[in-house]
């Protein structure tokens, strides 16, 4: 284990080249170039085995990936925000053939207006694709959640595809201090791939992948998905867990922080969880219960973990980085608030949208919002269930 | 026809299945129009078996013999290939006999 300091994208690619995929297929595309770009340079520089495929397209990039992986590989690409989107059509073709990759993906906003900043409604829209989705707040999660992911999805209960997702320039860009494991352990962690599935391997025996099924079978081959889900909220903290012996840093679906004995918590995925950190410490010098529960896996949805971090607070604010426009709040405000219907005694619960399109969410932002919730649980009065923070109005 | 369609979990993971399933389905049947072979014309070049997308062109002791029309989906590549000197493909619209069939 080696301390240097590296940027979410240099973080990532080095997890990559550390993993050594037998196939990479990528295209450009802000901010997540970068880690193809570096990668690509590992290639070329004969660090990795890997055989690197420089597609036309983010869609031809997730083909390339998923014939790779189907063939019998360990195959990876990596995208953000109008790649994501352009690879929709093959997301769930990607999950339905049960296939283990891991895609590294920067969190940005989709167009239109154009822009190229942080927010997560690249990642939100694909959220319902049968993908395992872990955020990451900072450069070593970006790091570590990559590494765990090869294991999670490859885990033979599991065979669901992953994005590890970081927040475009936010973290993608700014350099921290990394502790980066050793090669050699990387590889014993991970593991020799052995393919449950293999295009390659089955000369004596042909098999077809991805056959037409139409409505007496597409239905059951879905609900095999959802199975693969379930068995990976079960694996993923047990893989967590392994990290943490072997490597020293202990993750989990959810992360607490203050939160056991919080009257006021505010809910967030990603790099926000930071800014939050923070003004929980100014909050509780001060003398509030104040708390942060950051949601680092948000596919498989940890429902029950997320009711059981919740119970006991008076008010929460869920804060989702996309807007959904649907007219009744973001996603991750929407699922919290169902996954705490079945509590005896339901907490109050706010959402809020904030941060689109890199807008930055500062510590008087986040201020304001436990300030509001302590103001509802003073008062019961909720003046709007879902709000904007940070937008001029 | 229910009871004899495997549940979820008796499927295999991923939708993977052994190879060349298509030769247990007529997967000819919704052509809008057929080749016909004629046998007088051919000249065995084995041009429409080599380009057959599917393997409709029956083939016995190196020679083709007809069509397996449950595979020939009508797609004319046979027609195009075959030599123009020589002629032996004719594309034909599909009759409602076998329409209704």
């Amino acid at each position: 284990m080696s301390k240097i300091a590296k940027t979410g994208n240099e973080a990532m690619a080095e997890a990559m080249r550390q993993i050594n995929p037998d196939v990479v297929a990528a295209y450009p595309i802000t901010p997540a170039t970068e880690i193809a770009m570096i990668f690509a340079q590992f290639v070329s520089d004969g660090l990795v085995d890997t055989e690197f495929v420089a597609v036309e397209s983010e869609h031809s990039a997730m083909s390339a990936t998923i014939a790779a992986s189907s063939a019998g590989v360990r195959a990876m690409t990596v995208t953000s925000s109008q790649g994501l989107a352009l690879m929709y059509e093959m997301l769930p073709i990607a999950s339905g053939l049960r296939l283990p990759i891991v895609m590294p993906e920067v969190n940005r906003a989709l167009s239109a207006p154009i822009n190229i900043h942080c927010d997560h409604s690249d990642t939100m829209s694909a959220r319902d694709f049968g993908w395992i989705q872990i955020f990451s707040e900072n450069v070593q999660e970006a790091y570590d959640n990559t590494i765990a992911a090869i294991r999670i999805s490859e885990h033979p209960d599991v065979r669901i595809p992953s994005m590890v997702t970081t927040d475009g320039f936010i973290i993608s860009h700014c350099m921290e201090p990394l502790e980066k494991i050793d090669d050699a352990d990387v590889k014993k962690f991970i593991g020799e791939y052995k393919p449950a599935v293999s295009l390659l391997n089955s000369i004596d025996k042909p098999i077809t992948i991805g056959a037409i099924d139409l409505q007496n079978y597409y239905f059951e081959h879905r609900r095999s998905v959802e199975d693969g889900m379930e068995a990976a909220k079960r694996i993923i903290p047990q893989i967590y867990d392994e990290f943490a012996k072997t490597f020293g840093r202990k993750y989990d679906l959810i992360e607490k922080y203050k939160s056991d004995d919080a009257e006021f918590i505010i809910v967030a995925l990603g790099s926000t969880a930071g800014t939050i950190r923070a003004v929980v410490d100014e909050l509780r010098a001060k003398g509030v219960a104040a708390g942060l529960l950051k949601i680092r896996v948000f596919r498989p949805f940890p429902n029950n973990e997320i009711a059981d971090a919740l119970k006991g607070a008076k008010v929460i604010a869920v804060l989702d980085r996309s807007d959904p426009a649907n007219t009744f709040g973001g996603p991750v405000f929407g699922e919290i608030r169902a996954a705490l219907y079945d509590l005896d005694k339901r907490p109050i619960i706010v959402g809020y949208i904030y941060g689109l399109g890199g807008r930055d969410c500062t510590l008087d932002h986040l201020r304001s919002v436990y300030s509001d919730i302590q103001k509802i649980g003073k008062t019961g009065k909720i003046d709007k269930i879902c709000k904007y923070l940070g937008l001029r109005e | 026809m229910s009871d004899e369609l495997k549940n979820w979990r008796e499927l295999p993971v991923g939708d993977v299945l052994e190879g060349g399933t298509a030769a247990n389905f007529k997967t000819g049947d919704w052509r809008n129009q057929k080749a016909i072979w004629k046998k007088d014309k051919c000249i065995q070049c084995m041009l429409c078996w080599i380009y057959c997308p599917d393997s409709a062109f029956i083939v016995e002791d190196g020679k083709v013999v007809g069509i397996n029309y449950d595979f020939c989906k009508g797609c004319g590549i046979c027609d195009k290939v075959c030599p123009p000197k020589v002629d032996a493909i004719e594309m034909v619209p599909e009759t409602c006999e076998l329409l209704l069939k």
